[in-house]
């Protein structure tokens, strides 16, 4: 290091790429829904033949395509910020986190974005049989490219599959198996698209009941209402579960995240520990100045027993004083090795290599910067006030958790209702049913915001958990720069935004369209003019 | 040759078909949306020329994200240390990339014409904008650019952008490349368009192809007379580590060196030149199906050009060239290379199966649609 980055610079670029991940976010979990029940839709066309599900497939794709258009467009601000704002961190993760992205352009997003235009286009040109696969190749493709994001994301946060060089001073990639089945990936790949697939029933769902409500397209909306309040339930279910193995797994591999998510400071010694509802968790303080708990459901939600303690902040911050001073000595053994090339500094670098990136975090805090230069009455001192930082930030962690898991029982408890309400064909007499719906909509693209807030401010303070901090990972650049992009993408995603709920609303309102294909422009035009 | 160095060749390889294939069909897409407002003068014209590369952008465009994951997978530092170097102009080209998507899905889909006029506008620049920049970034790395390492692998930016964006080398090479996506965007709407798209884009594929080879001539001589780079030591089975372990010097000429070792490399000039004015030729004789192959060529002698000059530098540092990025010390690990290389040779041939499929499903002449048809462009 020759100087630590502007830490202006490191917030700007962690709130650009956070707003740009946010934003890029809430077109995926609906592409990821969405393009499974046009196949599921499809299917039924291609089955029975009933012209019913080709218009609902006419339709919704035609939703689809508004939504599909911006997912792709931003997702490519992704790929290029990991160069653009995150030199560091592409340097020394880029030989393990490249492959996989690299993996899900050739086998996915190549196969999404070349079969979509057919799907779109191709309705003249195909057999039925011969569509529909396409439309199966969409889904595929956009839900591979999914697990593929997922595993880069997964060894961001438990960094398998490869192993520190000090020759070329970075994490090398030595095993591919490892990487893909890390299991904090495989659980986030189900959770993460089965949270797409409820999103996606959401939508149909809202649109479907608001039709009812206005006793538009009855037969379409109702049709289209139970495929989704039926594929929801399924869906919804599956998210639940995978987020309790995820719980259970950041338990395990990242304590400091699960324990900013449940708000512990102190270790928890007795099975009647709460579980949190509500608090204020205190990152000054490091203490709840308010909580509300229900006792004994802790530990068994946590760690499925009654009897494991979980560890609480304050103890994760002492367990951490020897891995700083380890980590020193590691930084400082790798700095001499680099300028000697001494096989003494390369052993003494191995005896502290586990804690390299504790080390690291201790840079801020060392006298002028420089970790290799702390004399032995300073190190208490340094690692005491290292220590602390190796917590997120447990206020946004907690809340941004509790939202999304109120979030997701409030969808089981509606699709739920909305199947069995459906199921019995009583969608007209449960008016109060389909307004919740319809003003539910929103409401799981929040979660899966919160979701992602929680898994990435809860990785906090690294970029690749236990190896890099954050504070070094980003470009070099000035603040200058940094406010140039934002500028830009605050007026560039606005406008998206803006034309986006345009259309959606503009097509969503003027509904299914007769023969909804290719031209009747007649019967299109007039509905156009009365919708205006 | 050990096996590291043959796969760091390899990959290098691989880079450049992608950045041909990248200048190719992204650069022919470009030029349709930097056409769009010259070839359609009516909105029912423009609505065509957008349909003719309709079901095929999405798909192109791909080449363009490959070409980053590639250089992400296989050379990580180039990668992280290019994008950050070149901000504000990656910047821009990000926001041309982003924009186009939506302006192709969104442009039909509301009648009002203030809408679709601004839209339009916004084909024009997402058109012109990357495509120039691709091309400068050429110009820029040929003149080397001013960076340094410090121990862990960060670099430090050593000049201003300035002297990135206002550059006359770099804009020469800007201009070059926008002007073969004229060429090949232009074939592209002869091929599926009617008159008067046809006549228009005739005009101007013709010229475009004409401008691209005198720009490529001066260029060319003038590379004779740039500062270039020599490897003087380095190995290339090197360990990937651009900090030390090099040595390189500046030279006047030098980028002309592996052309006096090897002539045979001459001939990627040459293809580039003659098939370039061959297209013209062809796009005057109405023959633009095997003009766009002319078009094809012409991207493989431009880039293949610039390689073979520069091999095996990648960026090279003005400011400090021991620490110039080459393919031997800006790549990943073996075992990566290894991995990537198994799955793009099982991929690609997949991809191209798949993507000519398309094609030849939806091949044929593009009429206007309706107006407010909202399932076409």
């Amino acid at each position: 290091m020759e100087q630590l980055i502007n830490s202006t610079v490191v917030d700007l670029s962690r709130f650009q790429f956070a707003l740009t991940a946010l934003y890029h976010f809430m077109f995926v979990p609906l592409t990821l829904g969405l393009t499974f029940f046009l196949a599921a839709v499809e299917t039924a066309y291609v089955v029975t033949g009933k012209q019913i599900y080709k218009e609902m497939t006419l339709f919704w794709g035609k939703l689809f395509g508004i939504n599909f258009a911006i997912g792709v467009a931003t997702g490519l601000t992704m790929e290029f910020e990991f160069g653009t704002n995150w030199s560091m961190y592409s340097h020394f993760f880029g030989d393990m986190f490249g492959t996989p992205l690299a993996i899900e352009g050739l086998m996915a997003f190549f196969m999404e974005s070349t079969f979509v235009g057919i799907m779109f286009f191709g309705w003249d040109r195909l057999s039925k049989h011969a569509h529909l696969a396409v439309t199966y190749l969409v889904a595929l493709g956009s839900n591979l490219s999914a697990l593929w994001i997922l595993v880069a994301n997964g060894a961001m946060n438990v960094p398998e599959g490869g192993h520190f060089d000090p020759v070329t001073v970075r994490l090398v990639f030595d095993d591919i198996v490892a990487l893909i089945f890390n299991p904090d990936a495989q659980a986030k790949f189900v959770h993460t698209t089965t949270a797409g697939f409820v999103t996606g029933a959401m939508f149909v769902m809202g649109i479907s009941a608001f039709y009812l409500l206005r006793r538009e397209h009855r037969h379409f909306a109702a049709c289209s209402f139970r495929m989704a309040a039926v594929f929801g339930i399924c869906s919804v279910l599956a998210v639940i579960t995978l987020g309790d193995v995820l719980g259970r797994l950041d338990y395990e591999k990242q304590p400091t995240k699960l324990a900013a998510m449940e708000g512990i400071w102190h270790t928890t010694n007795s099975a009647s520990a709460p579980w949190l509802i509500a608090a204020l968790p205190n990152d000054a303080t490091q203490e709840n100045s308010f909580e509300i708990g229900i006792p004994y459901i802790l530990d068994p939600i946590v760690a499925h027993s009654f009897t494991t303690p979980i560890i609480g902040m304050h103890e994760l911050e002492t367990a951490a004083g020897p891995r700083i001073e380890s980590g020193i000595a590691a930084v400082t053994a790798l700095r001499h090795y680099e300028q000697t090339h001494q096989q003494a500094d390369l052993d003494q670098f191995k005896a502290h290599e586990k804690d390299l990136g504790y080390g690291f975090l201790a840079i801020p805090h060392a006298p002028n910067q420089d970790v290799t230069a702390i004399a032995p009455d300073q190190m208490a001192n340094v690692v005491q006030q290292t220590e602390p930082d190796i917590l997120p930030n447990v206020f946004v962690t907690f809340w941004a958790f509790r939202i999304m898991v109120f979030l997701g029982l409030w969808f089981f408890f509606l699709f739920a209702i909305g199947a069995y309400v459906a199921l019995k064909n009583k969608l007209d007499q449960n008016k109060w049913l389909l307004t919740l719906t319809m003003w539910s909509i929103p409401l799981p693209f929040v979660a899966a915001e919160f979701g992602w807030i929680t898994a990435e401010a809860g990785r906090q303070p690294w970029t690749v958990f236990g190896y890099l901090p954050t504070f070094i990972s980003s470009s070099t650049h000035t603040v200058g720069y940094m406010v140039f992009s934002l500028i830009g993408f605050a007026l560039l995603y606005t406008t998206f935004i803006a034309a986006e709920l345009y259309l959606m609303f503009k097509f969503a309102r003027l509904g299914p369209q007769p023969h909804d294909h290719n031209g009747t422009t007649d019967a299109a035009h007039a509905s156009v003019a009365a919708a205006h | 040759m050990d096996v590291y160095t043959l796969l760091k060749i390899v990959w290098a390889g691989l880079l450049c078909v992608l950045l041909i294939g990248l200048g190719l069909f992204v650069g022919m897409d470009m030029g349709v949306g930097t056409l769009l407002r010259f070839v359609g003068k009516t909105d029912g014209e423009r609505r065509a020329a957008l349909n003719m590369i309709g079901p095929h952008w999405d798909g192109n465009q791909v080449w363009f994200i490959l070409g980053g994951g590639a250089i992400f997978a296989a050379f990580p530092t180039l990668y992280a240390t290019s994008f950050s170097v070149f901000y504000v102009v990656m910047i821009l080209l990000l926001f041309s990339m982003i924009l186009r998507p939506v302006a192709f899905e969104y442009r039909s889909k509301a009648t009002a014409s203030a809408w679709r006029e601004s839209w339009d506008w916004a084909f024009l620049i997402s058109g012109f904008l990357p495509m120039f920049v691709y091309g400068a970034a050429f110009g820029n790395v040929l003149e080397g650019v001013g960076f340094h390492f410090d121990w862990m692998g960060q670099y430090y930016q050593d000049s201003s952008f300035w002297s990135y964006l206002i550059n006359p080398f770099a804009i020469l090479c800007g201009l070059m490349s926008v002007a073969l996506s004229i060429f090949q965007g232009g074939v592209m709407l002869m091929m599926r368009g009617e008159d008067p798209v046809y006549t228009r884009a005739k005009k101007c594929a013709q010229w475009g192809a004409i401008i691209a080879a005198v720009l490529f001539i001066i260029g060319g001589v003038w590379v004779r007379a740039l500062s270039g780079f020599v490897l003087d030591s380095g190995d290339p089975g090197m360990p990937s580590n651009p900090m030390t372990g090099q040595h390189v010097t500046r030279e006047v000429g030098a980028w002309m060196h592996n052309y006096a070792v090897h002539p045979i490399l001459w001939i990627f000039p040459l293809i580039g030149v003659v098939s370039m004015f061959v297209g013209a030729a062809l796009v005057a004789k109405d023959s633009p199906h095997v003009a766009w192959w002319f078009g094809a060529l012409s991207w493989i002698g431009t880039i293949g050009a610039v390689g073979a000059s520069m091999f095996p530098f990648f960026m090279p540092s003005t400011t400090n060239p021991d620490q110039s990025m080459t393919i031997w010390n800006s790549c990943s690990s073996e075992y990566t290379l290894i991995c990537m290389l198994i799955v793009a040779l099982i991929f690609v041939p997949i991809i191209l199966w798949y993507t000519s499929w398309c094609y030849y499903l939806m091949g044929g002449k593009v009429k206007a649609p309706a107006i407010t048809d909202s399932h076409n462009y």
